[in-house]
């Protein structure tokens, strides 16, 4: 085929050499990237393909409703609160269950708790390595990292001597031979730009954000009773509250909420004295690197989060607004109706499954159907066990194609940011003109590669600051005497629609989540989940769209092709998770092949 | 059944501590013996309890976010379905320094990956455990998603909790079995998770 042209207007040539990188996350799941080159080792061709996505009714078909958050919550490593959340808002939705305004603060807080520590854990811990190179670290001057660090932010952590120790620390640990967390990295590539005293003070960092973690999650712990997975409960949440110091034994009290106060004042200073800075200082050496836009900026889609009133998801009461945005027109965002079948659908033209009829259309999650069919397309080689390349002519990936009115969009923090902006929301817009004024950029660099990772670091403040909004104005709700955390009234199945449909709609700390459901005789009797990694890494289409992972690796340059450490930064500044399918078997239980070209 | 554990949630393990053992069940209930971690540690909580320094945890397959746990204890048991090579139901006793290299050597899942990262970052950090010791099983069958352990894999845990208990003796943790089965508040997950609940609402296969 040679040259052609996307439907979503991008330009594809497959003829040059073929690059393959696989695995390319460095957390839970599994994710394959292949390009195609020119002779410049530019990016000509992106073919982005996942794992197996088993559906969920093979394992919820005919359990409680009630039940269905505990098993959600484990069909990911990464994502376990928030889909215990979305599957609650969907069975309460398909019931009308009202939660109490008790209940919705608590669901914010344990939220953006978790988009506070997600979106550091990610920075520091899965994505800074693409930018920040650890071996240079090594030949940092601690007294003038200590003056750079000091010129950026008031962190008390910022002598010689701190930087030094850290140094030490990082050469006893690189010389022991077991690099860990920094293994299989490109270090050494020209790619790196930063110079060694800038790395060394985001290893000190990555250090920081180590012991950070530790705090954050007793929020989880708190709320949740349990650790490292929350209790969740349809209709609210169960906890329950007594700053009285009477009644009920194991109540959240005063002791445990002030603890809860300490930590949103702990996330606020470290997201800010920390994150913040060490953004903005890596953000101006690569500002020049302006790669990765893809979809961003063109389609972008949000369900919106954060209810400021409970059980309202309207975008009067949503904290982060929903909406989508098409062909780049920001002057324009569209209500998206999740319910209405014309308008999210999934095709599996490029997927390994079959829909009823060998059909080209799509569906709507409530009527999906999860029936695999794995086969290679002609222009494929290597083996069904062995593959070296894949044929996106042909059926490529075992993630289906989700779509917006038949639009290919990317979901993820830029996009909710993106979208509360042209929707002028002003703590938005107040965060990212501020940043862009101080790294002298026009909003139009958001739209890339860059603009992904700094939208994820303003999330994060954002998220710590309204922690303590919500934090606030639940105690001031719970000192009027509300203490209710929970609405029992239809807990009882003999309360419930003989058969009812729902929708719970969220945003993962990576993008745009969605759970559907039918429920049959106080049954489930369907079960659909569109994750935000399956918009983000989607397929092409029939229509031949192709999807955000791969618009937005077109163009981008490559100083090694034997390193492509530019890919990674593209991909990883998504954050993806492929994990909600954990293991990587082909239908007759061998494991894929593994290609690397490292 | 579902439950609410409505007014009975337990005091929690949000305090500063250092942990003196921290029993860690890993690995993915969802995926037939790749829950072996999980339900072992299920089954070892039912069945004794033990000082208040001691931790008894289903990890799930949170990989870094085990982390926090992992660097405040001085000994870690880890429960784990791993690839030996050897007949299904197998189980092996590793100890100390081999223990990250197992985890990595032939991966069963990708949660292995992540975890062998979680050791390396709390050797980074200097927060490593003094002591580790993995029991692991030789997995029968993986790709049965909802499905759950298989009857050779089920079968040895009993010879699990054994050999846990040896080492946990050794690191001078004292057992005591348990007269009454543990309440849902104080299970080491959701009621609606437990083996027994698990395997009797499978949804029919084929559907």
């Amino acid at each position: 085929m040679a040259k052609t042209v996307s439907a979503n207007g991008f330009d594809l040539d497959d003829s040059g050499q073929r690059v393959v990188v696989d695995p390319i996350c460095r957390i839970e799941g599994h994710l394959r990237i292949e390009v195609n080159l020119d002779e410049a080792n530019t990016i000509r061709n992106a073919v982005s393909t996942g794992n197996m996505w088993r559906g969920l009714e093979v394992i919820l078909k005919g359990r409680d409703p009630r039940d269905a958050w505990a098993f959600t919550e484990r069909i990911c490593g990464v994502c376990t609160g928030v889909h215990a959340l979305v599957s609650c808002r969907a069975v309460e939705d398909a019931l009308g269950i009202p939660i109490p305004a008790n209940a919705n603060s608590i669901r914010n807080l344990m939220m953006l708790a978790q988009y506070t520590q997600d979106h550091l854990v990610h920075f520091y811990h899965l994505h800074a390595l693409d930018w920040v190179d650890v071996t240079s670290a090594l030949q940092a001057n601690p007294r003038q990292t200590s003056a750079l660090m000091q010129s950026i932010s008031n962190w008390p952590k910022s002598s010689p001597g701190y930087f030094s120790d850290v140094q030490n620390k990082l050469k006893r640990f690189v010389e022991s031979g077991q690099l860990g967390p920094f293994a299989n990295a490109y270090w050494g590539s020209p790619a790196y730009k930063l110079p060694p005293e800038a790395n060394l003070m985001a290893v000190a960092h990555y250090l920081e954000a180590l012991d950070f973690q530790k705090e954050i999650v007793k929020i989880h712990t708190i709320f949740g009773g349990r650790n490292p997975h929350p209790n969740w409960l349809v209709g609210g949440m169960p906890c329950s509250i007594n700053v009285n110091d009477t009644g009920a034994v194991g109540a959240v009290n005063m002791v445990w909420l002030n603890q809860v106060s300490d930590i949103i004042n702990q996330a606020i200073a470290f997201v800010d004295q920390v994150y913040i800075p060490d953004l903005k200082a890596i953000a101006a050496i690569y500002k020049g690197w302006g790669y990765g836009a893809g979809l961003a900026g063109k389609n972008m889609l949000a369900y919106g989060e954060f209810p400021a009133y409970a059980n309202d998801f309207s975008n009067d009461s949503l904290m982060l607004p929903g909406g989508a945005i098409i062909n780049g027109d920001l002057s324009t965002v569209y209500d998206v109706d999740v319910r209405n079948p014309e308008e999210i659908q999934e095709f599996v033209t490029h997927s390994w499954y079959d829909y009823p009829g060998n059909s080209d259309g799509g569906l709507h999650p409530w009527d999906g159907v999860t029936e695999p069919r794995f086969e290679l397309g002609p222009n494929a080689k290597g083996t069904r066990t062995n593959i070296e390349a894949l044929d996106e002519g042909a059926k490529y990936s075992w993630l289906k194609a989700p779509r917006w009115r038949g639009n290919a969009m990317e979901v993820g923090p830029l996009s909710r940011f993106v979208i509360a902006y042209a929707r002028g929301r002003e703590d938005v817009k107040e965060l990212v003109d501020s940043t862009l004024r101080d790294l002298d950029l026009p909003l139009t660099a958001l739209f890339s590669t860059l603009g992904r990772t700094a939208a994820r670091g303003l999330e994060c403040t954002w998220s710590a600051h309204k922690m303590r909004e919500v934090f606030d104005s639940m105690m001031a709700n719970i000192k009027a005497g509300d203490t209710a955390t929970a609405n029992m009234e239809k807990w009882e199945p003999e309360t419930w629609s003989v058969d009812t449909k729902g929708v719970g709609i969220g945003e993962a700390p990576r993008g745009a989540l969605g759970h559907w459901i039918h429920i049959k005789d106080t049954k489930l009797e369907n079960y659909q989940a569109i994750v935000p990694t399956t918009w983000n890494a989607s397929p092409r289409d029939p229509a031949g769209n192709i999807g955000a992972y791969e618009a937005a690796l077109l163009g981008t340059p490559l100083a090694n092709a034997e390193q492509p450490l530019e890919i990674l930064r593209t991909i990883h500044s998504f954050d993806p998770c492929l994990a909600c399918a954990s293991h990587v078997m082909s239908p007759d239980g061998q494991e894929l092949a593994v290609v690397k070209l490292r | 059944m579902a439950d609410t554990n409505l007014s009975s949630i337990p005091p929690g393990h949000f305090e500063d501590r250092q942990w003196h053992t921290l029993v860690l069940g890993i690995g993915n209930v969802l995926w037939a013996d790749e829950g072996f971690g999980v339900r072992t540690v299920e089954t070892l909580h039912e069945r004794y309890c033990f000082p208040e320094d001691v931790c008894v945890m289903d990890g799930g397959t949170q990989g870094i976010f085990l982390l926090p746990w992992v660097r405040s204890t001085q000994s870690l048991l880890i429960f784990d379905a791993i690839d030996f090579g050897l007949a299904p139901g197998e189980l092996r006793l590793i100890r100390d320094d081999a223990v990250p290299r197992f985890m990595g050597a032939k991966k069963v899942s990708m949660h292995q990956a992540g975890f062998q990262e979680v050791l390396a970052s709390a050797a980074l950090s200097g927060d490593y455990p003094e002591r580790l010791a993995l029991i692991g099983v030789q997995p029968d069958t993986l790709n049965d998603y909802g499905g759950s352990l298989r009857p050779a894999v089920k079968a040895r845990i009993p010879e699990a909790l054994a050999l846990a208990l040896d080492v946990l003796r050794e690191w001078g943790v004292e057992i005591r079995e348990r007269e009454s089965s543990p309440g849902a508040a104080d299970a080491t997950g959701p009621v609606a998770m437990n083996i027994h609940d698990y395997e009797a609402g499978r949804p029919e296969h084929g559907h």
